[in-house]
C-alpha cells in the first residue's frame, strides 16, 4: 500500500493505518487504550527530552530511522543518569511512502524499544505531500533513581576521559550510502542502557556523560571543557577509530573527531576510578572498544581542548564549524 | 634520517628566520593536524599559499553557478566544499535553500548516472581544481563523448600551479622555499618545479601528507635552503607516488581537452597562463566559462589576497575571526577546511 493524503485525514484510513502498523508493534497488550494521552507511573525526579529524526536514507547498513529514533532518545536520557521509561513518537509521512517500508521501520523501532527497556506509550501520524520519505519526532521520559549530579559542568582537574567505542561509523555509513561508496562500514546506532546502568549500579562516580552524536567527539569535549572551565588533553594515538572509517575520512577529507555517532557515550570519571569504569564499559553491550583517551589537565576559563598528535605536537580543537562537507581533493 | 632527528633539528634551528610556503590545501590541513608548528623552532615560519582551488575561485564564477542553478531544467553538480563559497550576493548553499537545483557529489563521474536518469535536465558540473583534479574531468569528457551524452556540461575554473608560484615569486612574496604540492606532483612529476627553482634560486620539497612525511619534507627544505648554493634545489620526499615525470597519460589527456589561458585568482588578480579552458573543438561542453573574472569583495576590508600571497598572516586581517568566521565566511579562505584562514581560525 502507498501512503496518500487520505491517510492523514483523521478518518477511517488514518485509523486503519494506526491499527494495522503502529498498534500491532507498540501496544499489542493494551489494544483498548487508544486515548488522547497516556497515563504512566512517575517518580520524584524525571528526565525529559525530545528529538527529531530526518535522516535519509531511512534504511542504511546497520539500522534505520526507527532504531535510530529510539537510540537517540534513550541515549539522551541516559546521559543525565536517568533510567529511560517512556517514549512518544510523531510520524510525519510523505505521500508515496510504501507501507511495507513503514512496517519494517515501525517493527525495528519496537524491537529497539524492547532492547532499551522503554515503552512507546503515545504516538501521532500526519501525512504531508512529498516523495515517499518519513520523519519521526520523539519525546523521551526517564526517571532518576540516584542522587548523583551528572552534568557537563562537573569535570574536575585530573579526571579521566573515556569514550565508549569506535568513532565516526554512523556518519560514514550515511555518507557512504548517499554517495554510493561501497565499503563495509555499518552504523553504530545502539541504546546504551546496559553500559550506563552498569556503571551507575557499580557506584562509579560519574562526573559527566555525553551522548556523542552530530558534531562528533571534539565538539562534545569542547563543550564539556568550556562548561567545566577545564583544559582537556586527548591523545590521537588513543582514539578508537577503525581503519575503514579512517580511510573513508581520508578519502573525503572528513575528520573522525568531527564525525557523528549514534551509539557512543563520553564518560568523565575520577582518575582513580578510570580503570574500573573502563572494565565495566568494555564488558557491557556495545562497549568492547572503549578507551581512556585523555584527561582534564588543568583549570582553564577558556575551556581549551588539545589533541596530542602522533608526532607529539599539540593541536587545538574547537567545536565543528559549518556542515562538515566533503572537500574537493 | 629518522623522524626524531628531523624534529630535533627543526626544533633547535637557530639560523636565519625562514618562511616556507605550502601551496596545497591538503598540506595546509595536514600541517594543522600534525601539530608540527608546535614542535619546530619559531624561526621557521610556515605559511599557506593559494593552494585551495575553492578559495581562489572568483566571485564571478560563483555568481554564474548560482545563476545557472535557477535556470529551468538545469542542475548544478558540485563538490561539497564549493557549496559555501560566497559569490557577490549568494552561494550555492543559499541558492539550494531557495529552491535551486544543486546536487552534491564526491566524484565528477557521478554526474553520468544523473544525466542518464534525468535526460531532460542539463547537468552543469562546477569543474574547479588544480592538476590533481583535472584528469578526472578528462575521464568524464571521454565518457560523455564516447556515449554521446548531450546533457552534461562543465563550468570550468581550472588552474595550474607553476604560473601562480611564478607570480608569487615575481611579486615579492616573502617566501624562502616551497613545500611543493604532493597531489599535484603525482600528476605533474617533480621536474615540474625545475624552471621556477632555477629562475628564483628557490628550493622546492615535494612532500607527502602524513605527519612524519611533513617532518622529513620540512627538514629537507631547510637543508636545501641552508645549502642553497650547492646542489639540487628540487627534491622529491614523496617518492612512493611521485616520479620525475609524473603521470604521462594524465598529462596527455589534459592537453587533449584543455588549453591554457589567463585566469582570475580570487583576491590576487589575473595570472597569465594559469587557467585551463576547454579547447574550441570541445566548446559544446562548456557552460560559459570565459570572462567570469569579476572579483567582488564582500567586505572591502577583506585581505584574502595578501593572505594567499603569504604577505600577511590571517590574524592580521581585520575581519579575521570577528566578522569573517568559519560559520559565516566573508572571504573564500575561510570557507574550505583547507582554506588558510579556516585552518588558522579553528586552530586559534
Amino acid at each position: 500500500m502507498i501512503i496518500t493524503m487520505s491517510h492523514g485525514s483523521g478518518g477511517a484510513s488514518t485509523a486503519a493505518l494506526i491499527d494495522d502498523i503502529f498498534i500491532n508493534e507498540f501496544n499489542s497488550d493494551n489494544r483498548g487504550e487508544l486515548e488522547d494521552c497516556a497515563i504512566v507511573s512517575g517518580a520524584d525526579k524525571i528526565a525529559i527530552t525530545t528529538d527529531s529524526f530526518v535522516v535519509t536514507p531511512v534504511v542504511y547498513p546497520g539500522g534505520d530511522i526507527g532504531r535510530l529514533s529510539v537510540c537517540g532518545t534513550v541515549n539522551d536520557l541516559l546521559a543525565r543518569g536517568a533510567t529511560p521509561k517512556y517514549i512518544t513518537c510523531g510520524f510525519i509521512l510523505e505521500t508515496g511512502l510504501d507501507t511495507e517500508l513503514l512496517k519494517k521501520i515501525v517493527h525495528s523501532m519496537a524491537e529497539t524499544a524492547k532492547e532499551a527497556g522503554v515503552r512507546i506509550v503515545a504516538g501521532d501520524t500526519k501525512v504531508v505531500e512529498g516523495n515517499g520519505g518519513l520523519m519521526i519526532n520523539t519525546s523521551g521520559v526517564g526517571i532518576i533513581c540516584h542522587d548523583k549530579s551528572i552534568s557537563s559542568a562537573n569535570v574536575k582537574v585530573d579526571d579521566a576521559i573515556i569514550v565508549s567505542g569506535y568513532l565516526g561509523e554512523h556518519h560514514a555509513t550515511i555518507l557512504s550510502t548517499r554517495l554510493e561508496i561501497a565499503n563495509d562500514i555499518v552504523s553504530d546506532n545502539a541504546p546504551l542502557n546496559d553500559m550506563v546502568m552498569s556503571l551507575v549500579e557499580a557506584g562509579v562516580d560519574i562526573h559527566t556523560m555525553r551522548d556523542v552524536t552530530r558534531g562528533g567527539l571534539a565538539t562534545v569535549l569542547k563543550e564539556i571543557a568550556f562548561a567545566s572551565k577545564v583544559k582537556i588533553e586527548i591523545e590521537d594515538k588513543l582514539l578508537p577509530v577503525p581503519q575503514n572509517v579512517k580511510d573513508f575520512g581520508g578519502l573525503l577529507g572528513l575528520d573522525p573527531l568531527y564525525m557523528g555517532n549514534e551509539g557512543k557515550m563520553v564518560f568523565v570519571v575520577p582518575e582513580a576510578e578510570a580503570e574500573e569504569a573502563l572494565k565495566i564499559i568494555r564488558s557491557s553491550n556495545y562497549g568492547e572498544n572503549a578507551a581512556v583517551i585523555g584527561k582534564a589537565v588543568d583549570a582553564d576559563e577558556d575551556g581549551t581542548l588539545l589533541l596530542r598528535t602522533t608526532l607529539g605536537g599539540l593541536r587545538q580543537l574547537d567545536v565543528l564549524q559549518g556542515e562538515g562537507l566533503p572537500r574537493i581533493c | 634520517m629518522n623522524i626524531e632527528t628531523c624534529i630535533k633539528y627543526l626544533k633547535e634551528y637557530n639560523g636565519e628566520p625562514v618562511t616556507f610556503m605550502e601551496v596545497c590545501g591538503s598540506h595546509t590541513e595536514a600541517i594543522l593536524k600534525s601539530g608540527i608548528k608546535s614542535l619546530i623552532s619559531d624561526k621557521i615560519h610556515l605559511v599557506s599559499g593559494p593552494g585551495c582551488p575553492v578559495c581562489v575561485s572568483p566571485s564571478g564564477y560563483v555568481d554564474r553557478l548560482v545563476s545557472l542553478s535557477f535556470d529551468k531544467n538545469t542542475a548544478i553538480v558540485t563538490f561539497g566544499d564549493m557549496m559555501r563559497v560566497p559569490g557577490s550576493s549568494s552561494s550555492l548553499s543559499v541558492a539550494k535553500g531557495e529552491g535551486a537545483d544543486v546536487r552534491m557529489v564526491y566524484s565528477p563521474m557521478d554526474v553520468i548516472k544523473l544525466a542518464e536518469s534525468e535526460p531532460d535536465t542539463t547537468f552543469v558540473f562546477a569543474a574547479v581544481g588544480f592538476e590533481t583534479t583535472i584528469p578526472v574531468y578528462t575521464l568524464l569528457l571521454d565518457y560523455v563523448i564516447e556515449h554521446d551524452i548531450k546533457n552534461v556540461k562543465l563550468l570550468t575554473a581550472l588552474k595550474i600551479m607553476p604560473p601562480a608560484i611564478d607570480y608569487l615569486c615575481a611579486n615579492n612574496a616573502k617566501v624562502d622555499g616551497f613545500i611543493a604540492p604532493g597531489h599535484v606532483s603525482v600528476i605533474s612529476g617533480s621536474d615540474y618545479y625545475l624552471d621556477l627553482s632555477d629562475k628564483y634560486k628557490m628550493p622546492f620539497a615535494v612532500c607527502g601528507f602524513k605527519p612524519e612525511e611533513l617532518a622529513v619534507g620540512i627538514y629537507g627544505l631547510l637543508k636545501m635552503y641552508e645549502n642553497k648554493d650547492k646542489g639540487n634545489l628540487v627534491r622529491n620526499f614523496y617518492p612512493s607516488v611521485v616520479t620525475n615525470d609524473g603521470n604521462v597519460v594524465a598529462k596527455e589527456k589534459i592537453d587533449k581537452y584543455f588549453k591554457p589561458g589567463t585566469a582570475r585568482w580570487r583576491g590576487i588578480g589575473d595570472i597569465d597562463g594559469s587557467g585551463l579552458y576547454l579547447r574550441d573543438e570541445y566548446s559544446i561542453y562548456d557552460a560559459g566559462s570565459y570572462n567570469l573574472d569579476s572579483d567582488v569583495k564582500l567586505n572591502p576590508a577583506c585581505r584574502c589576497g595578501e593572505v594567499l600571497m603569504g604577505k600577511i598572516d590571517s590574524t592580521e586581517c581585520p575581519l579575521f575571526n570577528k566578522v569573517c568566521t568559519p560559520s559565516n565566511p566573508e572571504g573564500a579562505c575561510m570557507v574550505s577546511t583547507e582554506g588558510s584562514c579556516y585552518v588558522k581560525a579553528i586552530a586559534k
